[in-house]
Formats: structure tokens, C-alpha cells, sequence
């Protein structure tokens, strides 16, 4: 059954036609190419897929397109500002080297900056709960707690 | 930072250059296979074995090829002329005879031996399509007991998985002095005596295996987008030993792959099937393994069943090493399935001490699970675990300090030959152990002890002194090994006109970041900024040859694959500018950036020397070719040999049995360090792995029926950020004698020390309670078990 869906996507107005049984991030990997946002389990568990919804953090694969139908959509490309600049959570990554691979970065970069929307002065012990639902294979998540904690500084100022 | 602005060799080696490949994974610009979509692209789905051993009476794929969007379907029947997958070791066992090499079909022929097995290989439109279809297919099977553990295999009366493997054998081989091992033991002042378990782990790299296969009828070539770790090694077998197709017509491309980890070594038999197919349909083929498909089909690691011993004198000096290991090869050999519980394995085992009589025997056996290989460290963890195991429990039996027992018997001669093949080439045990004590605060231990106990806690501190073999290998060691391929890499540095170069290499990047460590080496031996040189790999089509990256080899073999290449490029620089300079070639030197005439200021930059070689009007046409492009292939002369000492400090809580990591320090000698940064990341990431192993990870098949019971990120405890602590790490340096660089590996070290580590930590802890035996993972259930087991005897036996 396909069905028409319209919602904004890193800002833009997106329109399309699509199975009901689309997922939010099939729609947004294969209708839209941004291929930013990753598949890793299919089940919420690691976290690759997360997006922004209206603001919030949210496992994209574990989502039907139209269940946001009419939503904001921010994805890891829509974090880059029009000149090409990084946002201050993407630097962090870079800066205390917080990936090594990249395939759960996007996910990782996107819950980072939900859980510092939300605790703004994280410690580490919070970061680390709070980062609960992404896996990394790569980094031992030692440097991506420091980057979290560099970005929410950044963030703040 | 802002280091990535420097240049010259002092400023850029050694320093923590930012990633050069970061901007593009943090801006959704990667591509990985998955990312990549042609025109006309299909979609593919492999029907897997429900059964983990069952005869195939009939399959009929009449109803599903006829559902919508389906193009064409394939099975083991179809695949005429196609050979299995071949394993790439032979290992010849103790009677001489090789090893036992069942075909490995790509896809099943009468038979399947694991549940995951393909079976079918199904083409559609879409996947959802693809997936309608597999359900319609009809396999008719005739069930067969299974038998998935190495002990239940190898009994009498097991249900055989192939005729060419008779009791399931694979084989028995064994390295070291058996008779001077038995004749050490008699005279033993202290036996210490230890059966462990090293627990079969699922490798779970984030991003699932994928491949994109498609066909050119015009050229009759291929073109395989791939999720691998060494694509011209997966083109030579795909092609070479399975599809009996010529090379030059298959182009392997593995672009950004989303970890390893060793279990993307492998040739599978989806990519090798869907190659295959795109010229049966003619167009592009997708696959993306689902996470449940990774956890069947991608080959495991470990899975060890060992007895050790270990003879002591009176003073604590070890006599011999005596060691008998199960290997489980699961259903087929896979890639370099047979070399890691012997050749990467035994070796190992005199660690870091004098040890002057080894003797190790191992029984390899197949299962009705999925094959298993090389998983980050692949033989080597497994050898260090038993080794700094025994030792740990050598120390509490004799009373001897953890660090007293291990010096009084590291090794500190070198080069040293040990009894088991290896010759060590340099090393300082004692510097590591020293370091990383006092990075772990050894000496306040006890007071932290105190103060767990005030709490109710148990405290335990536990030591690994580990040692590897990477930089594999020299390929006439190897060769003589039983190894069926070489194991040098290669290297390309191409100087374009301007100055700027491109450097091909063999190595594969899948978190490495050889993007970066390789154009640091460049930019220091050619005095250009790193931002001036790129890294290509990844791809049949562009890079000369490679054989990949696994065993920490990347550095020390494919690192010196370019700076072979680049003392080509400076020594035919030396050349053109000794005749644009008019005087010998003897005369210049190359330094910073610049050609000079020796004690004169007369000097040509690198840029000039480049440029000169492609406007070639004032040259030397007789004598020298134009351009500025070498090639270097580099076959190491013996193994690395990075070691160093972690220490694991756990809190235990009796009550509910949960194990905290509360701290881990690494101190390892990794030999000359490119990038501190990366290498520092390497450490975090490998020592996660090695505490997810001891502390979490369990991959469990149901002993009757052969179904995996952990088959998701649900049931297998894979590593969160809650699970961990941050971790203490630091380098000592002494550089490897044999390869320019003087650098030894850093990729497994983590996964190698810290099983160890932090499994003696708990004996440490539990030895509070009287526990005295506890296999990984160490999760709440099995030390809550244990401790109740200490406490009251008669509840031995019950769970």
C-alpha cells in the first residue's frame, strides 16, 4: 500500500510517495540518499540509525516513515552549517579522535547531542549512561566520553 | 591540535596528527558498500539452514520463482564448474599426514552443517521481495543429530559432519621437545595444573558484511563492492580457487569498512555467489547481511578447550610449559581457520618468560557451528591467556608476589630463540611491568582493598604480561609453515607534477586510520605537509597488490612497503637533481624538503625535482626515465614482537556477583609510534574487546538442537559505554630491529592482554571466598554461582 508522506528533513520539505511499510530509515538512506545514517542491527540496540526527531534522539530503524509524518528531521548531514562548518560535537569527535571506523559515528554524534540538550552538565558517569543504547566496536567509548564532554562544553558557550 | 600543518621528520613522527579520514565519517559522507547503488540493481537474500546438520532430500523453487519481482533463484545444483571456498593453511598434523580439508560448498550440496548454512540464493527487485520468495521455497530435509561443542564432537559415536573428516578431525598437531618437557616435569620442586575454557566469541563489527556484485557484458568483468579487510587476497581465492576466472577481469573494491576485527579476512560465500550470479542475470547485485545473519554466518573466534601445566623449581623459576587444546573449527574450514590455534597459537606460548621447555598438542575438530577464524589476536589471547593464567595461579600456589614471579623469569637477552619457533628480536619486560605498576597505583592497593571490604566488596588486582608475533610474516617462514599464500605487502608512492603525492597501499583501513599514519611517514621522509598526501586503498583496480590488513601488520609490513618505495623516489630525486645541480649523484643529500650539493648551498626543492620529472626538458632521457613514480614490495625478515603488562583492578559485589571493572592500566612497547593518538585509541578499543570477552561476551549454541541462543544483541552481551571504565595507557619504546620503521603492531594488544588481566583480578577477588576455578565470562550469574559453590561444596553441580 503506498502512501504519501511529507515531513522536513535537515530543514528542507520532502514529499514522496512511499510503502506504508517503509521505515524512517530506508526512506531517508534510499528515497533521500543520505546515507550518513547506518544500519547496524535492525533491532534499536546499537544505536547507528539515530536521527533527530522534533529534536529528540530517536532510532530511525525502529521507526515507520509514517509515523513522523509531518516532523522535523535533523540527520547527521544536517548538522553541517551552510558554509561547511562542523557542528561543535562533530569537532569534539574529531578532536579527541572519538571514531575509528565512523559506522556508529553518525548515531553517536546525534544521541551526543540529544543527551547534552538534555544534561547540559553531564559527568562522565551520566555520559556513560546516557550513551547506553550506542555501540561501538572500535574505540572502547574512552575517547568518545571525552568528546562528549569537550562538545558539551563547546555547545555551551 | 593544529599539528596537521607540519613538516619535516622530527615534527610530524611521533606527533598526534588529527585524522585525515574524520571529516568525511563525521559528516555522513562515508561510503561503505552499502552506501553504494548502481542502475538496474537487484537485491539479494540467501535462504539459510534452519538445522544445524540435515540431509537435503529435495528443494523446489518452482511457487517462489514465480512470485513478483523475483528474477531468478539459485541453489547448489546451479552451481556447476564453481569450486568450495578454500582455506588458506595447510597444517600438517603429528602423523604427518595433512590436515583433514572438507569441501566448503558456497552453497549447500545435499547437505547442511550449521544452522546459517546457504542454501539459496534468491534475486528480486526488492529484498522484500527477494524475502517473500525464500519463504516459498520448499527444502525438503531429513534432520541429523548435531553436535556443537569439541568435546561432544571428538566422542565416540558423534554425528559426523563430513566423510573426508572421519571422527570429526581435523587434525592433532603439536610443536615443542615433548621428552625434555617430561623429563623437566619429573624433577619439579612445584606442578602447577589448570583447565580453562576460552569462550567463542561473535566478532560483531557495527557494520554488517555487504557486497555489491555486478557484470559488464561488453568487457565480460566484474566489479565487487565488498565489506574487506584485504581485497586483492579476496579476489586471488575468489578467482583463482572458486570461479576459475582470470583476475585482470575481477575488481575487488572494499571502500570504508565499519570494523573488522578479523571477520571480514574471509572469502564468504555470499559475495563469491552473487559474482557468480550477475552474469547468469546481468545486472547488479545487493546484499546486506541483517545483524541475525551476522551473528550466524560471520566466522567466530576462540572456542578453546585447554589443560595446561606448568613445572616450577623450588624458587619459582619455570621449568616447562606443558599444553593440550581443543580447537573448534565449527562446520567448515574457513579462510586461515587451521593456522590460528597452532601457528599463531603454540608459538606463543613461552609469553615473556625463559620457559626452556615448551610443548603444546592440538586436536582441531569440526561442529555443527558456524566456521571459526581469527578474531582480533587471533591465537595469541588465547595463548596469553593460558600462559599469564598459570602463572597467576603458580604465584598464589607458591606464595611469590604476581610481578616477583613474573621477573624472576622474563626474558632479558635478546635476540632470544624460544623453545617454541619464535626468535624475539628486542624487548624490555621489566620496563612495562615497572611502568604500568606504578601507573595502577600497585602500591596503594591494599588500602583500596580495606576500603571495598568496609563496603561489603571483594577487591581483586591481576596482572598480564603478555607477548605477540605480528608484522605477519616472512613468507618463507610461513610458507614452510604451511601457509598457501605469501605475506609481504606492497606500496605505491606516485610524486604528481606539483609535488603533491598519492600513495597506493595494500593495507585496508577500516578504523586504522592509515590514512593519515601513512601520508605522516610521507610528509617525514619527503618534507611535504601531510595535508599533501593522499592514502589510497581498498581497490584491485588502483593499488598494485596487497595482501591486507589483520595481525597488526600494517604498519611494520605495509608502513614498510612504502618507505621502501619512497627511498626509490629519493634516490631517483637524487638523481635528476644531481644533474639539474651539475655535480655527482654521490654529492647529493636530501634533507627537509630539499636536494643539496653537500656542503654547499646550492639546493633544489622536492617540488622542482617533481615537476622537473614530468617536464623532462633539462633531463637526463638517456640515462633516467621521466616521472616520479615507484613501486616497493616488502617480505619482512622475521616477526614483530610488540609485549607489554596490563593490570586489571575489579570490584566484586558477593551479594548480587556483578563484576566491576574499577580500573585498567596498559603499558605497552609497541616499537616506534607514528601517531600516539591512534595508537592510543587502538589500546582503548582492543582492551574493550578483551574486557567484553572476560566480563560479557558468550556465544552460546544449544547442545541438542545446534541453535544459536545468542543470536542478537539481545542475548549476547556485547560491550556499553556503562560497562566500561576509562583506561590508563601508555608506551614504552623499543623499536623493532628489522624494518625501517622500527615499529611492531598495536592492533590486538588490548584484546590480548586484558582477558587475562582481568580474569586474575577476579581469581584475585574470589580468592577472598575460597574460589579457585571460574571460566569467562566472569558475568553475575557464574560468580554469584561460585561464591555460593566456595561457600557450601554440596551445591557442586548445581546451577
Amino acid at each position: 500500500m503506498s502512501v504519501s508522506l511529507a515531513m522536513t528533513v535537515n530543514g528542507k520539505p520532502v514529499a514522496a510517495d512511499v510503502d506504508a511499510r517503509t521505515l524512517l530509515v530506508d526512506f531517508l538512506r534510499n528515497q533521500l540518499s543520505l546515507t550518513g545514517t547506518h544500519v547496524g542491527c535492525d533491532t534499536a540496540q546499537c544505536g547507528a540509525c539515530t536521527v533527530h526527531v522534533d529534536g529528540q534522539a530517536v532510532k530511525s530503524c525502529n521507526v515507520l516513515a509514517l509515523q513522523v509524518q509531518g516532523a522535523s528531521i535533523v540527520t547527521i548531514e544536517g548538522l553541517i552549517a551552510e558554509d561547511g562548518t562542523m557542528h561543535p560535537m562533530q569537532e569534539a569527535f574529531r578532536d579527541c579522535h572519538g571514531l575509528q571506523c565512523g559506522f556508529c559515528t553518525p548515531g553517536m554524534v546525534m544521541s551526543a547531542i540529544d543527551l547534552v540538550n538534555r544534561h547540559p552538565q553531564a559527568d562522565e558517569a551520566t555520559i556513560r549512561a546516557e550513551l547506553e543504547g550506542n555501540l561501538c566496536r572500535c574505540t572502547g567509548y574512552h575517547n568518545i566520553v571525552k568528546a562528549v564532554r569537550q562538545g558539551a562544553a563547546a555547545m555551551g558557550k | 591540535m593544529g599539528a596537521n600543518d607540519t613538516t619535516g621528520l622530527a615534527s610530524v613522527i611521533g606527533q598526534p596528527v588529527l585524522r585525515k579520514e574524520d571529516a568525511r565519517f563525521l559528516t555522513g559522507t562515508g561510503q561503505y558498500t552499502d552506501d553504494v547503488s548502481m542502475p538496474r540493481q537487484t537485491h539479494a537474500y540467501f535462504l539459510r539452514s534452519p538445522h544445524a546438520h540435515a540431509a537435503i532430500r529435495a528443494i523446489d523453487v518452482v511457487k517462489a520463482k514465480g512470485l513478483p519481482g523475483v528474477i531468478d533463484i539459485f541453489t547448489g545444483a546451479d552451481l556447476t564448474g564453481v569450486n568450495g571456498l578454500p582455506c588458506g593453511w595447510l597444517i600438517t598434523g603429528s602423523d604427518g599426514k595433512p590436515m583433514n580439508e572438507p569441501p566448503h560448498p558456497v552453497l549447500a550440496q545435499g547437505k547442511v552443517r550449521y544452522v546459517g548454512d546457504a542454501v539459496a540464493l534468491v534475486i528480486a527487485e526488492t529484498v522484500d521481495q527477494a524475502k517473500d520468495a525464500a519463504e516459498a521455497i520448499v527444502v525438503e530435509y531429513d534432520v541429523l543429530p548435531a553436535a556443537v561443542n569439541v568435546v561432544d564432537a571428538l566422542a565416540p559415536g558423534a554425528p559426523q559432519l563430513h566423510g573426508e573428516a572421519p571422527g570429526n578431525k581435523c587434525y592433532t598437531w603439536a610443536l615443542g621437545d615433548r621428552s625434555a618437557v617430561e623429563a623437566a616435569f619429573a624433577k619439579a620442586a612445584h606442578v602447577t595444573r589448570l583447565d580453562i575454557v576460552n569462550n567463542r566469541l561473535v566478532p560483531n563489527a557495527i557494520e554488517p558484511r555487504a557486497a555489491l556484485a555486478s557484470y559488464n557484458r561488453a568487457e565480460d568483468a566484474y566489479t565487487l563492492y565488498v565489506t574487506s579487510q584485504n581485497p586483492h587476497v579476496e579476489r586471488l581465492l575468489m578467482t583463482a580457487f572458486v570461479l576459475g576466472l582470470p583476475e585482470h577481469k575481477v575488481r575487488v573494491i572494499a571502500p570504508d569498512v565499519g570494523g573488522g576485527f578479523g571477520s571480514k579476512i574471509y572469502l564468504y560465500a555470499e559475495e563469491t555467489a552473487m559474482v557468480w550470479a550477475s552474469k547468469r542475470i546481468n545486472r547488479p547485485i545487493k546484499w546486506v547481511a541483517e545483524r541475525s545473519e551476522s551473528f550466524l554466518t560471520d566466522a567466530h573466534g576462540r572456542d578453546h578447550v585447554t589443560h595446561a601445566e606448568l613445572a616450577l623449581d623450588k624458587d619459582g623459576k619455570f621449568l616447562a610449559l606443558r599444553v593440550q587444546t581443543t580447537a573448534n573449527m565449527g562446520a567448515y574450514l574457513s579462510t586461515f581457520a587451521s593456522c590460528i590455534p597452532t601457528i599463531l597459537y603454540a608459538t606463543l606460548l613461552a609469553g615473556q618468560y625463559t620457559t626452556p621447555a615448551i610443548w603444546c598438542e592440538v586436536t582441531a575438530a569440526f561442529t555443527n557451528t558456524a566456521p571459526v577464524d581469527a578474531y582480533r589476536g587471533a591465537g595469541r589471547p588465547e595463548a596469553t591467556y593460558v600462559v599469564e593464567r598459570i602463572v597467576h595461579q603458580a604465584a598464589v600456589e607458591m606464595g611469590i608476589p604476581q610481578d616477583e614471579l613474573r621477573r624472576r623469569n622474563f626474558i632479558r637477552a635478546f635476540p632470544y630463540q624460544t623453545p617454541v619457533a619464535l626468535n624475539y628480536d628486542i624487548g624490555n619486560y621489566d620496563q612495562t611491568l615497572d611502568a604500568a605498576m606504578e601507573m595502577a597505583d600497585v602500591t596503594g592497593f591494599g588500602a583500596r582493598r580495606d576500603e571495598s571490604q568496609k563496603r561489603g566488596k571483594l577487591r581483586g588486582l591481576g596482572y598480564a604480561s603478555y607477548i605477540e608475533a605480528c608484522g605477519l610474516a616472512p613468507s618463507n617462514v610461513a610458507g614452510a609453515l604451511g601457509a598457501r599464500a605469501g605475506l609481504f605487502e606492497a606500496g605505491e608512492v606516485r610524486v604528481h607534477p606539483t609535488g603533491s603525492v598519492t600513495v597506493f597501499t595494500g593495507s585496508h583501513s577500516h578504523g586504522q586510520g592509515h590514512e593519515t599514519t601513512f601520508a605522516q611517514i610521507v610528509a617525514a621522509r619527503l618534507g611535504v605537509p601531510v595535508d599533501n598526501v593522499s592514502v589510497v586503498h581498498g581497490d584491485t583496480g588502483r593499488v598494485p597488490f596487497g595482501m591486507g590488513t589483520y595481525g597488526s601488520r600494517s604498519l611494520a609490513v605495509g608502513g614498510t612497503a612504502i618507505v621502501k618505495a619512497l627511498d626509490k623516489i629519493v634516490a631517483k630525486g637524487s638523481k635528476i637533481a644531481a644533474h639539474l645541480l651539475e655535480a655527482a649523484e654521490t654529492d647529493i643529500e636530501f634533507k627537509d624538503g630539499k636536494f643539496s650539493v653537500a656542503g654547499t648551498d646550492r639546493s633544489k626543492t622536492f617540488a622542482e625535482i617533481a615537476l622537473t620529472a614530468y617536464v623532462p626538458h633539462n633531463y637526463p632521457l638517456a640515462t633516467l626515465e621521466p616521472g616520479l613514480n615507484e613501486t616497493a614490495f616488502y617480505d619482512p625478515t622475521n616477526f614483530t614482537y610488540p609485549a607489554g603488562t596490563h593490570i586489571c583492578e575489579v570490584e566484586i559485589d558477593p551479594d548480587t556477583g556483578v563484576v566491576e571493572v574499577a580500573a585498567f592500566t596498559a603499558c605497552d612497547d609497541f616499537g616506534t609510534i607514528i601517531n600516539p593518538m591512534i595508537v592510543a585509541g587502538q589500546v582503548h578499543g582492543g582492551v574493550a574487546q578483551g574486557l567484553g570477552q572476560a566480563l560479557l561476551e558468550h556465544c552460546v549454541y544449544d547442545r541438542d538442537s545446534g541453535q544459536l541462543l545468542t543470536g542478537s544483541m539481545m542475548d549476547y552481551a556485547l560491550p556499553r559505554a556503562d560497562d566500561l571504565p576509562s583506561f590508563t595507557v601508555d608506551t614504552k619504546v623499543t623499536p623493532c630491529t628489522h624494518n625501517p620503521l622500527g615499529a611492531k603492531g598495536c592492533g590486538e594488544a588490548g584484546a590480548i592482554g586484558a582477558p587475562a588481566a582481568m580474569m586474575n583480578a577476579v581469581m584475585d577477588a574470589l580468592a577472598a571466598v575460597g574460589v579457585t576455578h571460574l571460566d569467562m565470562p566472569a558475568s553475575p550469574q557464574r560468580v554469584w554461582n561460585a561464591i555460593r559453590q566456595a561457600r557450601d561444596p554440596a551445591l557442586v553441580g548445581h546451577a
